[in-house]
């Protein structure tokens, strides 16, 4: 791609050829992801080391690898009341299919309150503080403004209860590994500190735990959100199967009852003009 | 290089671009199936002819765009109670983006019960049986399943409602509406036909039964059908979602789970 090229010349100059470091197919003969061959030189990875293989192009020891498959399954949850499980369970109820309803269900988990939305934010706060601090900077002033901007800490306190159960399970095993000993970690526990001694009374949670330690493995945020792309997949097939098991219609059902109206009352609709 | 021979031409009988002389990748005139888009159509055409362009090769006629736009009044907003709306505000509350909560609303709105599965399904029965009574009385006698399909067996006849009692007000006075328009047979003949078609279906009939023989009325086929009514029911999931955005989850219905043991189901 010419470097000059600007306006349509630059769109004129990518009319049909797509240039790629990552990859292609030559069909019927092999596959080419990321400069090594799919069914020869990659084909023993397991399927989380070639999703990260993918996003990073980078090789992860066999610690960081079990770090990362626990990050997934330490928090699929089975559960339809949570929002993002809760769509792959109606599209289960109104006999819609599998793919439709998981898909939307990942799409959703990029929520501002949980998932990620929140994730992103986490591991941006431990970066910038981090280089804040290596600069003479004070840790209650960073988050004290990080309050004044988003009126919360990515990764601190939590929708429903404050504390997570997921956190001790995901220490030990990183503990085990011997990765519980970040900087970004021993920051996120910082942070902690100053929240629960301060006003503020929050506890880490999941998302600030594990943004942690994808930072002190290495990942990039943006490496660390494509990563975190399917964290919940797990929990979703359930609910999906359990609500196709049960009669249709049947998860959720809202009697008109149930709609408390808080609007204009009743009025009569005349032609747009006169209304 | 002609068109036969561009690897990078799209073909499409729908539309046509000119390009500014400036700029092969900026557009002087846009023609969707021959009528000037900007030039023409714009501040003339209403949203529903163009809707009915897009999938056919002439314009409606006029009773034809008047049913289109009842039938999109009718199917704009299924309400806070429908699954797809739900699903919807499931992405508002908690924050998520705008498109997940459309897509939410898509995934679930797919389906086969109130979705536009279901719309396809009964469009194909319009398709098969026309206005004969008899043929619909076969069809709806037997649910049959696709095997090795992606969608599940069907478990009730499409466009009914399985958990209703009576036809719904709402159901008959959207039916009374369209048929209005003579637009096409089959709306007048459902509604002559409904306490037959009903008996058949076992229920009574669903809002996306008035959709579906409207949408065959209209000349558009079950494909068409299907993409229309998932399309048509997303402005009330979007402001539905957006609603529920400020409200939050603390708001929202959650639910209690009673665990049941794997063995007792």
């Amino acid at each position: 791609m010419s470097a000059r090229a600007t306006g349509p010349n630059l769109l004129q100059e990518n009319v049909g050829v797509l240039k790629s470091r990552m990859g292609t197919f030559y069909p019927g003969s092999h596959v080419i992801f990321r400069g090594h061959d799919l069914h020869t030189d990659l084909k023993d990875m397991d399927w989380v080391e070639l999703y990260v293989f993918g996003i990073t192009n980078r090789r992860f020891s066999k610690e960081q690898l079990r770090l990362m498959h626990a990050i997934w399954t330490y928090t699929s949850y089975p559960d339809v009341r949570l929002w993002n499980n809760r769509i792959a369970a109606l599209a289960g109820s109104c006999r819609s299919t599998g793919t439709l309803g998981m898909a939307a269900a990942l799409a959703v988990s990029e929520a501002s309150i949980y998932g990620g939305g929140i994730l992103v934010r986490a591991m941006d706060f431990f970066i910038r503080t981090r280089q804040r601090l290596e600069s003479g900077g004070d840790l209650t002033d960073c988050i004290r403004e990080e309050f004044d901007a988003y009126r919360s800490i990515g990764g601190y306190g939590r929708p429903l209860i404050n504390g997570d159960e997921r956190n001790q399970h995901m220490l030990a095993l990183a503990r085990e590994l011997g990765l519980d000993q970040g900087p970004h970690l021993c920051l996120a526990f910082a942070i902690e500190e100053v929240l629960l001694a301060g006003r503020w009374r929050m506890k880490m949670n999941y998302a600030a735990l594990v943004a942690a330690l994808g930072a002190d493995i290495g990942l990039a945020p943006r490496e660390f959100y494509l990563f975190m792309f399917p964290v919940f997949l797990a929990g979703m097939p359930p609910g999906f199967i359990e609500a196709s098991d049960r009669p249709e219609g049947t998860l959720y059902p809202v009697s008109c009852t149930d709609i408390l109206y808080e609007g204009q009352p009743r009025r009569t609709w005349s032609c747009q003009s006169g209304n | 290089m002609s068109e036969k021979e561009n690897p990078n031409a799209i073909r499409t009988r729908i539309w046509r671009e000119e390009a500014e002389p400036d700029n092969p990748f900026a557009t002087r005139a846009a023609y969707c199936r021959g009528y000037d888009v900007y030039g023409e159509m714009l501040g003339q055409a209403r949203w529903v002819e163009m809707l009915y362009l897009l999938f056919h090769d002439e314009a409606p006629s006029a009773a034809q765009a008047d049913m289109l736009e009842a039938l999109a009044v009718a199917l704009t907003n299924p309400g806070p109670r429908d699954a797809s709306v739900h699903a919807a505000m499931c992405g508002g509350v908690c924050g998520s983006t705008a498109a997940s909560s459309l897509m939410a609303a898509l995934a679930v709105g797919a389906g086969q019960l109130a979705g536009g599965h279901e719309v396809f399904l009964a469009m194909q029965g319009w398709a098969e049986c026309g206005d004969d009574l008899d043929a619909w009385r076969k069809r709806l006698g037997k649910l049959d399943a696709i095997t090795g399909s992606i969608w599940p067996a069907p478990e009730h006849a499409p466009g009914f409602d399985p958990h209703g009692v009576s036809t719904a007000t709402s159901v008959r006075q959207m039916l009374a509406c369209l048929a209005g328009y003579g637009a096409g047979s089959h709306l007048l003949w459902l509604q002559q036909n409904l306490p037959d078609m009903e008996a058949a279906a076992g229920c009574p009939l669903a809002l996306s039964g008035v959709a579906a023989a409207a949408l065959a009325d209209l000349g558009f086929t079950p494909e068409q059908g299907e993409m229309l009514h998932l399309l048509l029911r997303l402005p009330g999931a979007a402001a539905h979602a957006l609603e529920q955005r400020p409200l939050g989850y603390k708001k929202f219905p959650f639910g209690t789970v009673e665990l049941e043991s794997e063995e007792s189901k």
